[in-house]
């Protein structure tokens, strides 16, 4: 084990994938000799040259469509969204052909495409550089959407989604690129589809979706002072769920609360809850609850930005209200 | 390439000077505000005062020519993020606009932005309809740090504009008179009700993308000295000084002015009050839904 920076772990993802896999190439904008806006494909031209590291024109559409086709016909692409944000303009490539290809095609062919997409708030880029789009590609069949919080996952799920037959859309929080974390030195995948446990806890549990699960962490310390324990359980997998991890959780502490940083209102949180009550009704001692980004467009300034997603605090003023207390003075 | 100064400020081809001096030195004032808007603006985001910020250095004649050529009491003026001057100069007045009747709209954008589809769709409709638009597009030779020739193999991208059925013109960007008059033309023509137009401007970032970016990674130092002997603001400050209308005295006194007119910008902007956490929910709709109202109220402690 070694303790890596976030975007480093991502960037060992795309070069071991690279070296493994002569199918698999990269193409976005400005990931050539600038090494990408986040610099996680930093050095890759230089060792795999303009045929795998591939600089685009500003035209999200037709990177993607460019890709698919590419993946239809036997390749691996890699596609960097400069950020989450830009792959609107890019939506119908995505829902219409690499979410129903496959479908289409009696099978026959398939999407192996990855579409990594830096997302999220707090750099104070405002209404339309902000979002957190989990919601939007969570809910297409025929796409997975992955979420890793931490390097060792970033890494070994990369891998994975490389390696899948199927479209990936893979969210990353750019609030997570400089945080660290111990990746294993030793070849790893972290399989798509399963949620990890965090913290054991016995109260209630806290669900976090992409970087809310370090707010919770960090929510749950503090709630120790409060004597209340909490379970802190990462997602991951956005799309497929992981119910069996979700529900014997919420099995072991009868309460349940999600937290993510996109708008609630037809939120992963609230595809969670739905889940939860029909599947572990009898258990729950309170109603699943839910804290999401404020409703509105992201403010510039830097305080309202602070108050339009969710905090530590909130979690913490959650949880206590779940479980009968209040926040003590 | 349409050209009405040389580099060094001298008409071409004895050429009659096309505008009058007064008008000259209004442009070159704002282009002098904006390269020191640049600077101080800089200089505040590295101190952890401003946020990100996009300068306009170099690209000076291509923006205030461009501007000078609409009339701010009816023509719009839509802006791409590096058109400070522009903006300056024309204000935001909406309510005017949306009641002109024979207003022009000058739209702005990068050859970055030009690879776009939503781009190409928007010429094509404007083609069909006679739309009374100049789309202007800056070729500052860079988006971020992907060079120009890897958004589009056409020699010049003004001859785009035959595939849309309106005329296309190649200026200099970095030649104050030149902007305007092709943009003057251009505005004429839509509006009097034939059309559209796309007009290229050739110019350079002499600066970084914003303040997030370093081009020392990408860019060969040669073309931007290149870039710097053909410096906007140099070469209208040699025209002027030919006619008599400018010496060091006078630029002191600009600068002067300037300087004053930002510091006091700065100071008003400081005084500004703090926005209020609960007006985060203001203007999303026109009134509050239902869950907005519960995540004000929570917001505020109001239970
Ligand atoms: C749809 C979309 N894709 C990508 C970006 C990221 N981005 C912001 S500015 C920029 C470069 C634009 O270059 P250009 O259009 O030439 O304008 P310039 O910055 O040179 O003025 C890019 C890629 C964006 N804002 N929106
Ligand atoms: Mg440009």
């Amino acid at each position: 084990m070694a303790e890596k920076l976030f975007r480093a772990a991502l960037r060992e993802a795309l070069l071991e994938e690279m070296e493994r896999d002569e199918s698999v190439y990269l193409i976005g904008e400005d990931i050539g000799v600038f090494g990408g806006a986040y610099r996680i494909t930093e050095g890759l031209l230089e060792k795999f040259g303009e045929m795998r590291v591939v600089d685009a024109p500003i035209a999200e559409e037709v990177i993607v469509g460019s890709a698919i086709g590419a993946a239809m016909t036997g390749l691996r692409p890699v596609v960097e969204m400069m950020t989450v944000n830009f792959s609107l303009l890019a939506y119908d490539q995505v829902v219409q052909n690499a979410a129903k290809i496959r479908y289409m095609f009696g099978g026959k062919v398939s999407v192996p495409m990855v579409i990594r997409l830096p997302g999220g708030a707090g750099h104070q880029l405002s209404a339309q550089h902000s979002h957190s789009f989990e919601v939007l590609y969570g809910f297409i069949p025929g796409l997975l959407v992955v979420s890793p919080t931490t390097p060792e996952d970033a890494k070994g799920l990369l891998k994975s989604a490389i390696r899948t037959d199927n479209p990936v859309m893979f969210m990353e929080s750019m609030s997570l690129y400089n945080t660290r974390g111990e990746v294993p030195d030793e070849e790893y995948l972290t399989p798509i589809g399963k949620a990890a446990v965090r913290r054991e806890g016995a109260d209630l549990t806290i669900l976090g979706v992409s970087r809310q699960v370090v707010l919770a962490l960090a929510a749950a310390q503090k709630l120790e002072d409060e004597d209340v324990d909490a379970e802190v359980i990462d997602l991951r997998s956005i799309r497929p769920l992981d119910w069996k991890t979700i529900v014997d959780s919420v099995k072991k502490t009868s309460r349940l609360l999600v937290v993510e940083e996109g708008w609630p209102t037809f939120g992963v949180s609230a595809e969670i809850a739905a889940g939860v009550q029909l599947r572990a009704f009898d258990y729950l001692d309170a109603p699943v609850n839910r804290i999401g980004g404020a409703e509105v467009p992201m403010p510039y300034n830097q305080q309202l930005e602070k108050a339009a997603i969710p905090s530590s605090e909130d979690i913490v003023k959650g949880a206590l209200a779940m479980v009968g207390k209040k926040v003590s003075a | 390439m349409f050209q009405l100064l040389d580099p060094a400020g001298r008409l071409r081809n004895g050429a009659k000077p096309p505008l009058d001096d007064e008008f000259v030195l209004e442009g070159l004032r704002w282009m002098m505000l904006s390269r020191a808007i640049d600077a101080r603006a800089t200089g505040l985001q590295r101190q952890g005062r401003l946020g990100v910020f996009s300068p306009v250095l170099g690209q000076e004649a291509s923006v205030v020519g461009s501007a000078m050529a609409l009339d701010p009491t009816r023509d719009w003026l839509v802006p791409q993020y590096r058109e400070l001057p522009a903006m300056l100069m024309h204000g935001y007045p909406l309510h005017k606009h949306l009641l002109s009747k024979d207003g022009v709209v000058m739209t702005y954008f990068g050859e970055g932005a030009s690879s776009e589809g939503d781009f190409h769709e928007a010429c094509n409709l404007a083609g069909v309809v006679k739309a009374p638009v100049v789309f202007f597009l800056q070729n500052n030779n860079w988006a971020i740090s992907t060079p120009r020739q890897l958004q589009s193999s056409a020699g010049s991208l003004a001859e785009r504009a035959a595939g849309y059925g309106m005329p296309g013109v190649q200026v200099d960007g970095n030649d104050l008179l030149a902007v305007n008059q092709v943009s003057r033309e251009a505005v004429a023509r839509a509006r009097a009700g034939e059309g559209p137009s796309l007009i290229e401007a050739i110019t350079y970032r002499m600066s970084f993308h914003n303040t997030t970016d370093n081009p020392s990674k990408y860019q060969d130092p040669a073309e931007l000295e290149a870039a710097r002997a053909r410096d906007p603001i140099r070469r209208v400050q040699a025209y002027l000084k030919g006619r008599g209308m400018w010496d060091e005295k006078r630029e002191q006194e600009f600068e002067q002015a300037i300087s004053e007119e930002i510091e006091a910008a700065i100071v008003k902007a400081q005084k500004a009050p703090l926005p209020n956490r609960s007006q985060i929910f203001d203007n999303v709709f026109a009134e509050l839904t239902p869950r907005q109202a519960a995540q004000r109220r929570e917001l505020l402690g109001e239970g």
